[in-house]
């Protein structure tokens, strides 16, 4: 287990990190996620040793790391780390994931198993011989995680893994990070501003903003039920509206949202100043005037903006308060919704999730 | 002008049917900035690779005058290590003055600030990224110092290359260390002066031709082996 505990760096005054304390268990995917410059990749290079904290320290199973080089490269032999630009050593593919193995003193038979072990598990055993430089970009990741497995770490440490990578390699590399971390019961940290790769990836995430970490927790709780504005709005969720609790009862809560009024399932005692988050996917759009549906919302309003994105649109209403729904590209046809059209809205009670703000 | 056409002519025949002492010269010429070359790298290359590596106070102002020194005058180089090895000097005893081996030392002192230099910003410029790639495969501090020479091997050689060209072009610190001495110190360009002073054209010529040829070889082999080395 490695423990970060109130972990702080900062480049000439300015605060990359700012009092991280933070678990990652063994052999889980944890995903730090966060806009670029969040300060995940300082993170990441000061899980792997390469960077000292300002303050705060880290353990790992426990203990923390000694200061001395000695200490600090014997604990660093434990760990890999694919960086977000990897780059080749000039010399072959076999000679950039023996490079490692080398510099622990391994030779012969017993480095060149290892090596065509670790090319293996990523596929491109067939490469061994080429000079790595020449290497395509897909190509080139797959070497560099290939040389970060193969002296066998318990922890690998992934930056940006797939940034830089076309979605068919990038879709390869999630699926090796899956078998890596299954295979071998690796511990793996992974940096990304892709949310849904978090999504797909992590058994836990954590949630990185201008060197905060604003939440962690299952992909699930962080995507539903965000504990700061600024999570629910890197989860992607579209309405974000303040409001004040007026009352709740059976473990249902209403709450007025200026122009309208909303039931939610987050239990909050009245008066309590809320900011409401309801996911754009959430919100189903309704033309006939009979509705069939079991959500405790509902709301009447006139279409201001449609914006079409591809095999799906979101279409704006003034419902009293102005809501996003996201809806098929075909349903936008089918219903005819375009500007000054009215219709009616619906969302579960479940689908309004509240933040209290102080 | 005639003269200089028939100076061109005997240097060719001179070279051409391999005259003992044009042979003789050439030969301990290149054993001489040969045994210096090798010598400053084995020195500048390691030395370069911590310097470069390590962070100390005055580091920067260290590289200043290293980076200064590569245009250290030839005869001053001659001076200081005249001073050193002359008999009043405190390495007389080694009686190294007018020997071959004075002679290289002096060239290694001409050397080393170029090799040393050249070897620092050799490895400054290997992508940062690589010595983090390097640090993360669990290398210790003298396995990423040889890996980031290796890595920087190609551009570290122009550099002894280079190196190896000041000591084989030279004259100032060959003429006051070695004195010239015929078939014991006597090197190309030392000749070269010699003979010119001495009205021997035809002779000089053919040693300028042999040393220009040297200096083409070396500049075509370190271009041969960059062109097959990498663009980064």
């Amino acid at each position: 287990m490695i423990e970060l505990s109130h972990v702080s760096r900062s480049f000439t005054g300015r605060n990359v990190l700012d009092d991280i304390s933070l678990r990652i268990r063994d052999g889980e995917i944890f995903a730090l996620i966060g806009p670029s410059g969040s300060g995940k990749t300082t993170l990441l290079r000061i899980i792997d040793l390469l960077e000292e904290p300002s303050q705060g320290q880290i353990l790992f199973n426990g203990s923390a790391i000694g200061p001395g080089a000695e200490d600090r490269l014997l604990a660093r032999r434990g760990i890999g780390m694919v960086f977000q630009k990897p780059v080749p050593l000039s010399t072959t593919v076999f000679g950039n994931v023996a490079a490692g193995l080398r510099f622990r003193g391994m030779k012969g038979d017993a480095l060149a198993g290892k090596v065509r072990e670790a090319l293996e598990v990523v596929g491109i055993s067939q490469l061994a011989d080429r000079r790595a430089r020449t290497l395509s970009g897909g190509e080139m990741q797959r070497l560099a995680l290939a040389r970060a497995i193969a002296t066998g770490p318990g922890l690998l440490l992934m930056d940006e893994p797939t940034a830089n990578l076309d979605p068919a390699n990038s879709a390869l590399i999630e699926e090796l990070i899956l078998s890596i971390n299954r295979r071998f019961r690796t511990t793996v940290v992974i940096a990304t501003h892709d949310l849904p790769q978090g999504q797909r990836l992590a058994h836990r995430l954590g949630v990185l903003d201008r060197g905060h970490l604003l939440q962690t927790g299952e992909p699930a709780e962080v995507f539903y039920h965000p504990g700061k504005p600024e999570v629910a709005r890197f989860v992607g969720v579209e309405n974000i509206l303040p409001g004040t609790v007026t009352g709740s009862s059976d473990g249902l809560t209403t709450v007025s949202l200026g122009g309208a009024i909303a039931i939610s399932r987050t239990e909050l005692p009245a008066g309590t100043k809320v900011l409401a988050c309801i996911r754009a996917e959430d919100i189903t759009l309704h033309t006939s005037k009979e509705i069939r549906s079991s959500a405790r919302n509902l709301l009447m309003g006139r279409i201001i903006r449609v914006a079409s994105q591809g095999p799906f649109a979101r279409v704006t209403v003034d419902a009293g308060i102005s809501l996003t729904a996201l809806v098929t590209t075909r349903s936008v046809q089918d219903l005819g919704l375009s500007p000054e059209k009215v219709v009616s809205l619906t969302f579960k009670a479940g689908a309004v999730h509240l933040i209290p703000t102080p | 002008m005639n003269e200089i056409i028939d100076g061109i002519t005997q240097a060719v025949q001179l070279i051409v049917t391999l005259d003992p002492e044009v042979v003789g010269i050439t030969v301990l010429t290149l054993e001489i900035s040969l045994a210096s070359t090798l010598i400053s790298a084995a020195m500048a290359i390691p030395l370069g690779g911590f310097i470069h590596f390590r962070e100390f106070p005055g580091k920067r102002a260290l590289v200043n005058i290293i980076q200064t020194l590569y245009a250290l005058p030839t005869v001053i180089a001659g001076l200081l290590v005249f001073l050193l090895i002359s008999r009043a000097g405190p390495f007389g005893f080694l009686r190294l003055l007018f020997t071959p081996a004075g002679m290289v030392i002096a060239q290694v002192v001409l050397v080393l600030p170029i090799m040393l230099g050249l070897t620092i910003s050799a490895l400054s410029g290997v992508a940062k990224e690589k010595k983090d790639t390097i640090l993360a495969l669990g290398a210790t501090e003298l396995q990423t110092i040889l890996t980031l020479i290796c890595e920087a091997r190609f551009a570290i050689l122009a550099g002894v290359a280079l190196g190896f060209g000041r000591a084989i072009s030279e004259v100032g610190a060959a003429m006051m260390i070695g004195g010239n001495i015929r078939d014991y110190t006597r090197i190309l360009t030392t000749a070269i002066a010699l003979q010119t002073s001495m009205g021997d054209i035809a002779f000089s010529i053919a040693l300028g031709i042999i040393l220009l040829s040297i200096a083409l070889l070396v500049n075509l082999a370190v271009n041969l082996v960059q062109g097959e080395g990498p663009r980064d």
